[in-house]
């Protein structure tokens, strides 16, 4: 950890209760940053019926969701995306949160949880349609019961309490799972959202990753205690797991949802991780960390940890790293193909879907820009910055 | 028929609209068992039980955004915002989710979510409480915006906005609240006159006069004054502020070949502007003077004792027909 402690303009921060940075003996874990199973005596029940398999299997979903995101990273520095979130240093989090969820439970999340939807069956394809600028929304929301991830920080809070009401409504027992960073925490939206859960005590999952930078600026400029302590002021029971691994943060987020099915509530989650890359591939992070900062992270790897508990078992032999190997630049590869491939939206999309309904002033307008665009020998010609004139 | 105050038939409209589809919710600050600070929803939670009628708590963002998950869970969220300046802290929730998230996910998730606000003033309320913040949503596309001007299209109109697909801000006079008119509650809103079209309420020759909402009966009674003048207005009531409903605004403008423009909001960059420059654009050839804004000030909304000097009353409407007729008035002779 960087011991750096001053505060914005360089002023010395308060002593800073709780550490809210910091990974302290209170997190919870069940791998150790080596790869040694410890057990919990609360935790080890949610994850009892993991068999070696099913960690070969997260193995697998990590190394591919870290091979997605490298690819995708490739394919914004070769010019075919405009930008791009990594997630890089997150997939413990994401996996063993989004492998935890049922079919008919609804994610909310920000922009950066490509991982989970991953988990949910997202179409890779669809996954770089916003990102390549094709698309405001990549896939249908309930074609894989995820919303379009929202860039509004915080906001998708509501929609997962909003959307939880309406589960309590029904009688169902599925859950709303929301995503969101560290910095969200700072956002009303956030507060306003645990707020309505604790009263209307909604089925729903606060999955809040720390991964330590809203983008340059630190989780200490954002709050003064951990975060997870936030969510008792709320009235909302809380979790702080090492979201570096993957198994303590899948048992918490079965405890959290097992509580929500069986009408507890919401619970808070808040998962300790690191963003190791950038905040998207417009930032620059070598101008606000600490590369020591980055050195101590990189040693609690949350893939290399599974690997090392793998190899601990005996059971990461070379045949299957191959095959993890092979799957992964399959799925990039399906990925890369999709992007490239991707039909280019016609002019008039533009007017599409703004209503579900006419709307007369739109219809003139798109009346009068199709009646423009046939005014060229090539509509394509009618966009150009040069003009066609 | 039966007589009816605006609030009452508002009243009259959620209840049918909660009775006819189960997906129907109400969300809101004090709408339970007060029925409102307007008493707008008296009574319903009685009826329909905590579940449909919902008491929240004091956050309008929250209250907005969490209609927005009900939505993508198959609600029909019908939401009030207890002032109109208390909308701001749902400003985002608004016009960066409702508005855009039909958009967004590319038809697949619709946002039916109707947003009921009081507004306007002249009821002599503190500050923040008699705001007229239309033209912040009509600026916004994905919305549609839509005011009522009589106790009959509150009751209609309501029911409309709910069984629409897209969202709709739903604005109620409340300086009207308390006005009576005649309701027929047999009328069904599907075969009434559509909430997006505007209605012709007088016939004129010499003046088109357009107004919505709280200044509806305003203008009707400064077209009753002009005709003792010997001057005949022809008074439209928008009804939807987005989209405007043009046509009959154009068909009047070449008859009349003048054009009055009337609301409570500020001037700049108003509703008001938008009307003159789209009746401008379509009738350059038939207007036989500029089109005339009679608005309120570009001020925050004044102490209630000066709130009647910024508010468009009659007088003020009829120097602005004088102004269009180019009959004296009190910018007479002034230049630029």
């Amino acid at each position: 950890m960087s011991t750096d402690e001053t505060g914005p303009g360089g002023a010395q921060t308060p002593e800073i209760a709780g550490n809210p940075g910091g990974t302290g003996p209170d997190l919870l874990q069940l791998i150790t940053p080596s790869g040694e199973r410890i057990s919990h005596p609360e935790f080890d029940f949610w994850v009892r019926d993991i068999t070696d398999d099913q960690l070969c299997s997260l193995f697998e979903d990590m190394t591919v969701i870290r091979r997605i995101d490298v690819e995708a990273t490739a394919l914004q520095r070769q010019g075919e995306l405009a930008l791009w979130p990594p997630l890089l240093g997150q997939e413990a989090a994401q996996i063993g949160s989004g492998r935890a969820l049922r079919a008919d439970d609804f994610v909310f999340s920000s922009y950066r949880e490509n991982g989970v939807a991953y988990c949910r069956g997202v179409d890779l394809t669809d996954l770089l349609r916003v990102w390549r600028g094709n698309a405001s929304g990549g896939w249908d929301p309930y074609g894989i019961n995820m919303a379009t991830p929202q860039i509004i920080i915080g906001a998708q809070t509501l929609h997962a309490t909003g959307y939880a009401m309406g589960i309590q409504n029904d009688g169902a027992d599925a859950v709303a799972v929301t995503y969101f960073g560290d910095g969200a925490t700072s956002e009303g939206d956030v507060n306003e959202a645990m707020v309505f859960a604790a009263s209307f005590q909604a089925p729903v999952v606060f999955f809040c990753t720390n991964n330590h930078w809203a983008i340059s600026e630190p989780v200490r400029l954002q709050s003064h205690i951990q975060l997870a302590d936030r969510a008792t002021g709320f009235g909302i029971p809380n979790l702080r797991v090492d979201g570096n691994d993957v198994l303590a943060v899948m048992a918490a987020t079965r405890l959290a949802l097992d509580r929500a099915r069986r009408g507890g509530g919401p619970t808070f989650i808040e998962a300790v991780s690191y963003r190791m890359g950038p905040h998207t591939t417009a930032d620059d992070p070598t101008r606000y960390r600490d590369a020591n900062e980055l050195e101590d992270w990189a040693a609690k790897d949350p893939i290399s940890r599974l690997a090392g508990l793998l190899d601990r078992k005996g059971i990461l032999t070379a045949d299957l790293q191959e095959q993890v190997k092979a799957k992964a630049d399959a799925v990039a590869s399906e990925m890369r193909r999709g992007c490239t491939t991707m039909p280019e939206p016609q002019p008039m999309d533009v007017f599409k879907h703004v209503y579900s309904t006419p709307n007369s002033w739109l219809e003139r307008q798109q009346d009068h820009y199709a009646r423009y665009l046939a005014s060229f020998g090539d509509p394509a010609g009618a966009v150009s910055e040069k003009g066609a004139r | 028929m039966t007589q009816l105050t605006f609030a009452r038939a508002i009243n009259a409209g959620l209840r049918k609209s909660l009775e006819n589809d189960s997906k129907v919710v109400l969300l809101g600050e004090d709408i339970g068992a007060l029925g409102g600070v307007f008493r707008v929803t008296d009574g319903l939670q009685k009826d329909f039980g905590t579940h449909r009628v919902v008491d929240t708590p004091l956050a309008e963002s929250a209250i907005v955004g969490t209609a927005v998950g009900l939505a993508y869970r198959g609600y029909r969220p019908v939401v009030e915002i207890q002032f109109d300046g208390f909308i701001y802290p749902a400003f985002d929730q608004i016009v960066s989710q409702v508005a855009k998230l039909h958009y967004r996910t590319r038809g697949a998730v619709r946002m039916p979510i109707t947003i009921r606000v009081p507004f306007g003033g002249g009821i002599g309320s503190p500050e923040h409480h008699s705001e007229s913040p239309e033209a912040y949503f009509t600026h916004t596309s994905g919305l549609r915006v839509v005011t009522v001007a009589n106790p009959q299209d509150a009751y209609t109109v309501i029911q409309q906005a709910i069984g629409c697909d897209d969202p709709v801000l739903y604005f109620e006079p409340k300086r009207r609240y308390h006005d009576k008119g005649e309701v027929d509650e047999s009328v069904d809103p599907r075969s009434a006159l559509p909430m997006d079209k505007a209605r012709v309420l007088t016939d004129g020759s010499d003046v088109t006069l357009v107004a919505y909402g709280p200044l509806v009966k305003t203008a009707l009674d400064a077209a009753s004054a002009a005709a003792d003048e010997g001057i005949s207005i022809e008074v439209i009531d928008l009804r939807s502020l987005s989209p405007v409903d043009y046509e009959p605004v154009v068909a009047s403008v070449r008859k009349t070949g003048r054009l009055v423009v009337t609301h409570e909001a500020a001037q700049s960059g108003g509703l008001g502007a938008e009307v003159a420059a789209s009746i401008t654009e379509r009738c350059f050839y038939h207007l036989e003077a500029a089109p005339v804004r009679v608005t309120g000030f570009d001020i925050p909304y004044p102490y209630s004792k000066l709130e009647m000097h910024h508010l468009p009353g009659l007088d003020r409407i009829l120097d602005g027909v004088d102004r269009a007729l180019g009959r004296p008035n009190s910018l007479s002779g002034l230049e630029g």
